[in-house]
């Protein structure tokens, strides 16, 4: 079949960006570049999702969206604002949910009820409220009755569901996923497809399975070389992948 | 690992407001441990064990855990008859039994047992978590709440992790020996832990700050003081009022 570029689309133009990175380098300590004059850019309400191989650089990017890590140079704007301070990525953490590749990571309190609330508590709702949008959270992700579970022994999937349920509640205006799906039954990679389908809000995710992106974003982009290039819509590159003689990505066919 | 077998019931005990049980449990405690006359030692054992009903705690569970403390506290009982100075009571060989040790070793026993079984029926019928709001409420620091609730949670993780070192060593063929190899595999995995402990609090608190983290934690729970709390309120410090009277009146 054919190659993606005769397939690619021109790069969606970006009405009302609400994040732009510009021009962004960056290198861990004693280490080689990861990200090399990066652009990007998403739109609101755009859907989108990034592949690149292992060691790319695609967590070090998100973590350079939330001000986790500092960029060396370059610009990252949200909603259209400059972000350069801790105050400034405070405020914009608020904004942008950001699910951690490891969900043990990001579950920390002894029980789901609290982690999940642990958010909006944060944010200044008082413990009756808190516990309210946590409850109601966690029935939209099909978890209710998990409420006092405990974290640490909960399966690996549940961790994740729990960890979406711990950022969904924060009603972000954007969502970055790292590896949602990772080690996730068919079933629960279904339900986070539809859960992600039912949202009205932006997000990038990051995934190797392609089906799992073709059914949950519109356009992908590829990391490579410490760059993020546009590939084309979703489904070209599904199709792509589907026919490639020598695919050696694992992905189901249904 | 660290299982809460207790934590979860609906008795009485379970319901009774945190704070309360954990005042009293360290009144009690001290109480005890300070008393020294037989009746008032006897009256708290009694009281431990109508405790642990009223919590209906699992008695195999229980009993394990206090066959663990008496294992230790045998060894008194071994020790101290033997070399407590006091009026001999009979020979054993060329050792002197003597009096003052064995009530002294009986004492021991008492208290222990009673302090045991209270803190089971009253702590133990806590989970951790409730436990540290509990005890951030009773004005402990918040860092010292803070420490507790996050080993709580990250001791199985570290667990894990070290299992998962274990393993790896293990399916390449390592069989601990009294060499050098084995020291040093030693080193590196526990090195290794903490290389692994210090990068994971590292990306939780990232993952804390993601979510609006200030550097203070905010607490769910709203404690009340229900009727029921008050009526064991009364029943506490009738308790304590009594063995105090039976000890030193
Ligand atoms: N804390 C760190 N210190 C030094 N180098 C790091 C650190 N974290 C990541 N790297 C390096 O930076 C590069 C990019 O890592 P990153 O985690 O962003 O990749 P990734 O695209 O998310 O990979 P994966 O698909 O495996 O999750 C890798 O070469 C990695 O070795
Ligand atoms: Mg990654």
């Amino acid at each position: 079949m054919e190659k993606i570029a005769t397939t690619r689309n021109p790069e969606p133009a970006t009405r009302n960006p609400i994040i732009q990175l510009e021009n962004i380098c960056f290198s861990y300590p004693n280490g080689r570049a990861v990200l090399d004059n990066l652009q990007f850019e998403i739109g609101r309400g755009q859907k989108s999702g990034l592949i690149g191989p292992n060691g790319s650089g695609k967590t070090t990017f998100l973590h350079i969206i939330m001000g986790l890590l500092i960029s060396w140079s370059g610009t990252v704007r949200i909603f259209g604002k400059p972000v350069e301070t801790e105050q400034d990525f405070r405020h914009v953490r608020q904004k942008v949910g950001f699910l951690f590749q490891n969900a043990d990571d990001q579950l920390f309190s002894p029980t789901v009820l609290e982690d999940v609330a642990f958010g909006p508590l944060n944010l200044g709702k008082k413990p009756g409220e808190a516990r309210e949008m946590s409850l109601d959270t966690l029935k939209a992700l099909n978890l209710d009755g998990f409420e006092d579970r405990v974290t640490h022994r909960l399966s690996g999937g549940e961790k994740k569901l729990v960890a979406l349920a711990t950022v969904l509640v924060m009603k972000p205006d954007v969502l970055l996923l790292d590896e949602p799906t990772t080690g996730l039954d068919e079933d629960t990679s279904k339900r986070i497809i539809d859960i992600l389908n039912g949202l009205d809000i932006s997000y990038v995710i990051v995934s190797h399975e392609y089906d799992f992106l073709a059914r949950t974003t519109r356009d992908i982009y590829s990391m490579q070389g410490g760059k993020i290039e546009y590939s084309g819509r979703s489904e070209n590159l599904h199709s792509h992948y589907h026919s490639h003689p020598h695919g050696t990505v694992p992905h189901s066919h249904n | 690992m660290l299982e809460e077998p207790f934590a979860t019931g609906h008795s009485h005990i379970h319901c009774l407001d945190p704070r309360l049980k954990v005042l009293f449990a360290t009144v009690y405690s001290f109480v005890v441990a300070l008393s020294d006359r037989f009746p008032s030692l006897f009256a708290a054992l009694a009281l431990s064990f109508l405790l642990i009903g009223l919590a209906r705690l699992n008695i195999r569970e229980v009993a394990k855990r206090v066959l663990i403390v008496n294992g230790l506290i045998l060894l008194f009982w071994l020790v101290l008859p033997l070399t407590f100075e006091g009026v001999a009571l009979f020979y054993l060989g060329p050792f002197e039994v003597t009096r003052e040790g064995l009530l002294l070793s009986a004492r021991i026993t008492l208290k222990s047992n009673a302090i045991l079984l209270a803190f089971v029926a009253l702590i133990a019928s806590t989970s951790i978590a409730t436990l540290g709001h509990a005890l951030n409420r009773l004005r402990m620091p918040e860092k010292m709440v803070h420490l507790l609730l996050l080993t709580y949670r990250y001791v199985f993780v570290i667990e894990q992790e070290y299992q998962r070192l274990v393993r790896a060593t293990k399916i390449r063929g390592f069989r601990p020996r009294s060499n050098l190899h084995t020291y040093r595999t030693y080193a590196y995995l526990i090195g290794m832990l903490f290389v692994r402990a210090s990068e994971r609090a590292a990306r939780v608190h990232r993952a804390m700050i993601c979510r609006g983290f200030k550097g203070k934690f905010y607490c769910l729970r709203e404690f009340s003081f229900s009727r029921l709390d008050f009526v064991w309120s009364a029943f506490m410090a009738i308790v304590v009022i009594g063995l105090v009277i039976v000890e030193w009146v």
